[in-house]
């Protein structure tokens, strides 16, 4: 290993360390903890989409059959509790879990810029990154920047052609017979995927979730949660654009 | 054979630096990497020009003075291999190859090919010591343990502190190195009594100097002793640990 030497500058932080929070808020002051929460949250919203992905499986029943599962989630605890209530809840939890990740994302993006800030001048050759995982700063964005269309599109209505509060199979009939709102869902759809396909391998790692036995599994799960949330998401608007649904 | 050697060149620190372009002639496939430097630098003696400055001390892969990127891949394209180990039969003849230092912002350029790494001895110091008591050394089956443990923790003590997985990490990160570090001794029982003031310590180090491990993956496969990801797994699971349990020993014995 290297040794100080006089003639050499002393080698200086890079990273400023925080004031120490609390427990367990100082957890999430180091990038270890930061970590962390990436992958419970990540987990949180994997849990999000598996069931976005099951009940929209129902446009392929009918508008029926859509339209009450839709208001089945409106309805989701009754008679325990008020209309709505646990649904927000959840949209609640979702919502503090997407946060969270974009701000550790965020600010892991900012100290590895710092430590990492002149590339090499050759090429390099990269044996196991992959393209997935070093494009999860850009597949990250682009599906939050998705998130805000969809919500727009299809929960708040301001960009849907002919919104109508409750009737969910109109509504997305509406919108995906749009050729290039099709392809722009298809599009982010895939974006989300190589962003899962990394994910949800990672999480593994940063949960120190590790044991010789299994490991090769981790790949193979996210393999295939990857297909099967993006497989059906992506064959919704195409359905569509085909006449399948409409 | 007869090769293309473009080397980064840099007198200083604060130096402009960039690719000189070398010849090396009769080159034996049975030399090492770092022989092919020797052999320019004799030639560039010969002319007059300063040589070119690289670390090297053991030449036998146990040290880790020499590493160097080689062809855009830590230690150059041999698998497992230190640089000094890297034979010259894994390259043709006319091939060009390029050589650059390590780069991260906590292993400032030195000279030429040579970097400065003392940002790993302040994580190894913040890690502190064991409790072993002085005197003859105990038997050795005295301490029972697992084999499968002692094998995980000699795999990770291979680790010589080269710099290859922070110079591979496309976010400059040493998870690899300072997971390897804390697991050797916290798998063992001599290291369990500083465990859990060791992994808080040396993380917040770490974390001082490099970045953050988002799972590349590259490290593992730079590393010349092929140590596994599977160190930064526990490491992880340490840390979580660690922070409760330090703090019901109300921070005694962190090291910073
Ligand atoms: S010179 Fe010692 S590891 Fe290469």
């Amino acid at each position: 290993m290297a040794t100080q030497s006089s003639t050499e500058a002393a080698v200086r932080p890079v990273n400023r360390r925080p004031r120490p929070m609390p427990w367990p808020l100082n957890i999430y002051q180091t990038a270890v903890g930061k970590k962390w929460v990436m992958a419970i949250t990540g987990l949180m919203e994997i849990g999000f989409l598996v069931m976005h992905m099951l009940g929209n499986l129902k446009i392929y029943l009918g508008a029926s059959a859509l339209n009450h599962y839709a208001e089945g989630l409106r309805e989701f605890g009754d008679p325990f509790a008020p209309r709505e209530a646990v649904l927000w809840i959840l949209r609640i939890g979702l919502l503090v879990a997407v946060v969270l990740h974009v701000h550790a994302a965020f600010s892991l993006w900012r100290m590895n810029r710092r430590t990492h800030p002149e590339s090499y001048r050759s090429k390099r050759d990269y044996i196991a990154a992959n393209w997935a995982s070093r494009t999860m700063r850009w597949t990250g964005p682009i599906v939050l920047l998705f998130i805000f269309y969809h919500l727009s599109d299809l929960t708040f209505g301001g960009q849907n052609p002919s919104f109508q509060n409750g009737e969910v199979y109109h509504n997305v009939v509406a919108s995906f017979s749009r050729p290039s709102v099709a392809a722009f869902y298809v599009i982010a759809n895939l974006a989300l995927g190589v962003h899962l396909f990394h994910g949800a391998w990672s999480m593994f790692q940063s949960m120190g979730i590790n044991s010789p036995q299994y490991n090769s599994l981790r790949r193979v799960f996210a393999v295939l949660l990857t297909i099967a949330i993006i497989g059906p998401n992506i064959s919704f608007p195409i359905a569509v654009q085909l006449g399948i649904v409409g | 054979m007869n090769l293309t050697l473009k080397v980064w060149r840099q007198a200083g620190p604060t130096a402009p630096g960039q690719f000189e372009t070398y010849e090396a002639r009769d080159i034996s496939e049975d030399m090492s990497f770092l022989e092919v430097l020797d052999v320019v630098n004799e030639d560039l003696n010969d002319r007059g020009i300063e040589p070119i400055a690289f670390e090297h001390d053991c030449r036998e892969g146990i040290c880790g003075s020499c590493g160097v990127m080689i062809n855009g891949q830590a230690h150059g394209p041999g698998f497992r291999t230190a640089t000094c180990q890297l034979h010259m039969r894994l390259f043709k003849d006319g091939d060009s190859i390029t050589v650059e230092p390590w780069r991260a912002a906590s292993f400032p350029l030195i000279r030429d090919l040579v970097v400065n790494r003392s940002a790993f001895d302040r994580i190894i110091e913040s890690g502190g010591f064991i409790s072993v008591n002085t005197g003859s050394a105990v038997e050795a089956n005295m301490i029972p343990i697992p084999k499968v443990v002692s094998d995980a923790a000699m795999d990770a003590a291979e680790c010589i502190g080269c710099g290859a997985c922070v110079a591979s990490c496309p976010n400059g990160a040493a998870s690899l190195f300072t997971a390897a570090k804390m697991q050797h001794l916290n798998l063992l029982p001599q290291g369990q009594a500083e465990r859990w003031q060791r992994t808080q310590s040396m993380v917040e180090t770490m974390e001082d100097f490099f970045g953050s491990c988002t799972s590349h993956g590259e490290c593992q496969f730079a590393c010349p002793k092929g140590i596994s990801i599977d160190v930064i797994a526990y490491m992880n699971r340490d840390y979580l640990k660690s922070m409760s349990k330090n703090r019901k020993l109300g921070g005694q014995g962190l090291t910073t």
